[in-house]
């Protein structure tokens, strides 16, 4: 008897818990999501750029070796900054 | 040497090393390899001089301590056939009738002498009935 | 209580497959309400299976023998740690754990990706629901923890004594904790697979729940290390046992996971590779969990055959040819525009290391199931012991500790070889100079292969120094601060790297208390009267007598009688007192007489160590109560019908004879060099993981991206 009423209340409660979203029809707001990929993005990209400018001070990469990887991760970020602008001006 | 070619060689080097790990895999895992058995199936066949695991259940009542010699007898499983152990060694805290054990040795004229530390006890049953009768 | 216990499990049931279900509606037909729907019930199992934690917990913390899981595995007499601890150390109590943590899991990585990986994240709840809803589906059906009983017995059964160690009790939540840790990315992987986004946005969303899962999942393999050896008689940890190594196998490939995840996200390359290391990762998860309650392999573990075996085997056949067929499908989409240019870059290093853990997996894999694939192939079971395990993982291992001295010091994508060859003058001269230093003034020339790994070892530690050192200075130029500062500035600012580095340092040193307690160990196993003394490595050991205890159990686990040894232990003119005990409890069987039960349950070792940096000294002693037997079987007839506090005044008096009359003992001592380094090397390891994982400050991060901002800007408007 205990189980019976225990299962119908503990349902009720996560019926009611569910069923929010779906009766007030969830808003739809795809921008902000595509732009906190983009932002990920734009940060590991930065961090890339610098882990290279790391490497280069500790003297790993020579001076010739860091400006071509640097100019290739930047020539990405601007990619993806691009592509932010893109969005903020929808 | 052109990247294409530079790559094929490093999945071909690769692969041969894959191919000579596992070859030393099969080869030494099957020349230092045990078998297992049951005492049936040492009563019925066994090389003599050739060493085994013997599985089994420690029968009631055969345990027996002098000293440093530990002597009991392992049963099948599920059986009745039994074979005499001698044993020295450290004796696994969770060891008593009934329970499984695994000691790895050779049939000498009747009697499974066991190397030395090669007794193995299952620890009592966590995830199943616990037997609470010998 | 009970029923309520119950319906929160069969609730959750329920949830959990309107979750996955209408995940994958939404998903599928575009409904972002669904998709919210399905985050929500996951929050709700997470809550229905706490809510059931709960409850069965407050049932062992007040003894409640209604419920048939208390009365099997507690007892009044079990101590109060034990008692919380004892759900987990039953079938029923894991399987529950199992399902809250990974409900819990699932929520966490739910909420914090709320905003992100739209496409991506209904299908990975849809995955996460299905793996809680498996294991509630387990209790629901096989194996309910709250069953009750409808006679109510006085007296639980008690925990096993020899689970009654701290390490023990912490050990299954650690490893399961790995275990549910590493079905988050895979479900993110499976998700990222079905929306065809194979990029690194899933690895970016799960990495932190990947680490976190190995930290845990390697610090409760080590707990059970640090069980066995300070627990079971012994003086072992590790016996690559299946059930040790079944932990282990995940724990490899997920390190090599963590490890080629970085590759992707810097380089986008070895995407396949990366989907397959996961799946398999959590694989092994399962079958690690399934080999513990099979009974397929011989085990010192193995329960014997359990009722969800069966099913965890069908779990596991849905995961592996489910996830493969995906990525077959999946296979254009997972090709990478960049490939592996040269050997002399981080991503080939990465990739080695890659390829040594993988093999080190496989003959752990063909180890442990040597007997099953014997018998298939040549119709004898046969079985391979740690000898052989052994031979063949140390020359891997070595190779790893290789690989892990040189990374650190090779950048990414290319790497100058005159610059490399400077890079290495400073550690190749601390190996060289390390080398020396042991063969003049050490043994360690007696063991060639753990020279071999003592210089790699003094090879990785080096470069770890040296990489700090350098970048320090480096700091130092460009901040203009002093060196403490553009220290914690180096690590603050590049956690993941260098919080990489310290974990290398602690594998390194664990490597160390391995190496040289395997090779240098010296052990002896000796009978002693009371003034007796025995030799073990340089120590002298005397017996000075026998002690006795009732109901005083030094560990605190319960244990009416406690029979040991007092043994001194000289050391160039030092003394140590070691104190090496057996406890006993009473046997709960009918066959052993009211006064001999006492002696006839299980016993178990307390052993004695004296840790120390540069040797542990390790006794454990093994009481011998032969000459008490004809008191005790006398005791057994003349007080069969008194009470319970006659009994137990006999008992005490039987305790006492043994300890007046001291008599011979068997002893085991060990002798094991720098074995403690196995333990510091480990929490090191678990320092550097917290480093790897700490959040970096969102301010920092934002000031800097604007500066970068402005000058990309500039560069942009220039274009």
């Amino acid at each position: 008897m205990e189980f019976a009423l225990a299962v119908v209340v503990l349902a009720g409660l996560v019926a009611v818990v569910v069923a929010l979203p779906l009766v007030r029809g969830g808003g739809d707001d795809t921008d902000p999501v595509a732009r906190a990929e983009l932002e990920a993005a734009k940060e590991a990209k930065y961090r890339e750029i610098r882990d290279a400018q790391l490497d280069h001070e500790m003297g790993k990469l020579t001076d010739e070796q860091f400006r071509a990887v640097d100019r290739e991760l930047r020539a990405e970020a601007i990619a993806i900054l691009e592509r932010v602008d893109a969005l903020d001006r929808r | 040497m052109d990247p294409r070619r530079k790559r094929k060689l490093r999945l071909f080097v690769a692969l041969g090393a894959a191919v000579l790990l596992a070859g030393t895999l099969i080869y030494t895992s099957f020349s230092a390899s045990t078998q297992a058995k049951e005492p049936s199936d040492l009563l019925t066949a066994s090389e003599p001089g050739r060493s085994y695991e013997l599985t089994g259940k420690v029968v009631k009542d055969s345990i027996d301590k002098d000293g440093e010699r530990l002597t009991f007898r392992i049963r099948d499983r599920d059986g009745r056939e039994s074979l005499p152990v001698t044993y020295a060694g450290v004796v696994p805290d969770p060891f008593r009738e009934g329970r499984e054990v695994i000691v790895s040795g050779q049939l000498q004229a009747g009697t499974f002498v066991a190397e030395r530390d090669s007794l193995i006890t299952k620890c009592p049953s966590k995830f199943t009935k616990d037997e609470q009768s010998a | 209580m009970a029923g309520v216990g119950s319906a929160c499990l069969v609730v959750g049931l329920l949830t959990a497959v309107y979750a996955a279900a209408i995940s994958i509606y939404g998903a599928v037909a575009g409904n972002r309400a669904a998709v919210v729907s399905g985050r929500r019930a996951m929050y709700c199992v997470a809550g229905l299976a706490l809510t059931a934690t709960v409850i069965l917990q407050a049932a062992f913390l007040r003894s409640d023998f209604s419920y048939k899981l208390v009365a099997e595995g507690s007892s009044t007499d079990t101590p109060g740690f034990y008692k919380f601890t004892a759900m987990w150390a039953t079938q029923d109590g894991s399987l529950l754990l199992w399902a809250v943590l990974m409900s819990l899991f699932a929520s966490a990585v739910l909420y914090t990706t709320r905003r992100s990986l739209r496409d991506i994240a209904p299908w990975a709840t849809a995955v996460l629901a299905s793996i809680a809803g498996f294991f509630l589906l387990l209790m629901v059906g096989w194996e309910n923890p709250f069953e009750t009983l409808a006679v109510v017995p006085a007296e639980g059964v008690g925990l096993n004594p020899l689970l009654r160690h701290p390490a023990m009790m912490i050990h299954p939540p650690m490893l399961y904790t790995g275990y549910v840790g590493f079905a988050v990315p895979f479900a993110f992987a499976i998700g990222a697979l079905i929306v065809r986004q194979t990029g690194a946005d899933w690895i970016r969303a799960t990495r932190r729940f990947a680490l976190i899962a190995w930290t845990f999942l390697g610090a409760g393999i080590m707990l059970g290390a640090l069980w066995s050896y300070s627990e079971l008689g012994w003086g072992g940890y590790w016996a690559w046992d299946p059930v040790e190594n079944a932990s282990l196998m995940p724990w490899l490939i997920g390190t090599a996971f963590i490890h080629s995840i970085m590759v992707q996200e810097k380089r986008g390359m070895l995407k396949v590779w990366n989907v397959s290391l996961i799946v398999a990762t959590f694989a092994l998860s399962l079958m690690g969990t399934f080999l513990v309650r099979s009974g397929i392999l011989d085990s010192i573990h193995a329960f014997g055959a359990s009722t969800v075996g069966r099913q965890l085997l069908i779990l596991i056949g849905i995961v592996l040819i489910g996830s493969t067929a995906l990525i077959v499908s999946r296979l254009d989409d997972l090709r990478s525009k960049a490939k592996l240019d040269t050997l002399l870059s981080r991503e080939a290093f990465f990739l080695a290391n890659n390829l040594v853990l993988v093999a080190l997996c496989v003959v752990v894999f063909w180890g442990t199931f040597f007997p099953l694939i014997s018998e298939a192939l040549s119709g004898e079971e046969a079985s391979v012991g740690p000898p052989w395990f052994n031979r063949v993982t140390t020359p891997l291992a070595l190779v790893l500790v290789a690989l892990a001295a040189i990374g650190p010091v090779v950048p990414w994508r290319r790497a100058g070889r005159a610059l490399l060859l400077r890079s290495f003058r400073l550690p190749l001269t601390v190996a060289a100079v390390t080398l020396v230093a042991l063969l003049a003034f050490t043994d360690a020339a007696d063991s060639t292969l753990s020279l071999v790994m003592f210089v790699l070892i003094s090879l990785v530690l080096s470069v770890v120094f040296q990489e700090l050192w350098r970048g320090t200075r480096a700091r130092q130029t460009i901040a203009k601060v002093a060196w403490p500062r553009a220290l914690g500035q180096l690590i603050g600012r590049n956690r993941r790297r260098y919080g990489g580095y310290v974990v290398h340092s602690g594998i390194a040193l664990l490597f160390l208390g391995v190496a040289a307690s395997s090779a240098f160990q010296i052990q002896r196993d000796v009978r002693l009267s009371p003034g007796e003394s025995f030799e073990v490595g340089g120590y002298e050991i005397t017996y000075d007598r026998a002690t006795a205890e009732i109901g005083r159990d030094a560990a605190g686990t319960g244990a009416p009688i406690t029979l040991g040894a007092v043994l001194t232990a000289r050391r160039d003119g030092e003394e140590q007192v070691l104190h090496p005990s057996r406890n006993f409890y009473p046997s709960r069987s009918g066959a052993a007489g009211p006064i001999g039960r006492f002696f006839e349950g299980e016993a178990t070792s307390e052993v004695a160590v004296r840790w120390g940096l540069r040797r542990d000294l390790w006794a454990a002693v093994r009481p011998d109560i032969a000459d008490l037997e004809p008191a005790i079987r006398e005791a057994d007839s003349r007080f069969a019908d008194s009470g319970q506090d006659v009994q137990a005044v006999v008992v005490a008096a039987l305790v006492e004879r043994y300890r007046n009359n001291s008599p011979p003992a068997n002893f085991r001592a060990i002798e094991s060099p720098l074995v403690s380094w196995i333990w510091i090397g480990g929490m090191i390891v678990v320092l550097g993981a917290l480093i790897a994982v700490w959040p970096a400050p969102e301010t920092r991060l934002r000031r800097v991206t604007s500066i970068y901002a402005a000058k990309l800007g500039k560069e942009l408007s220039r274009v």
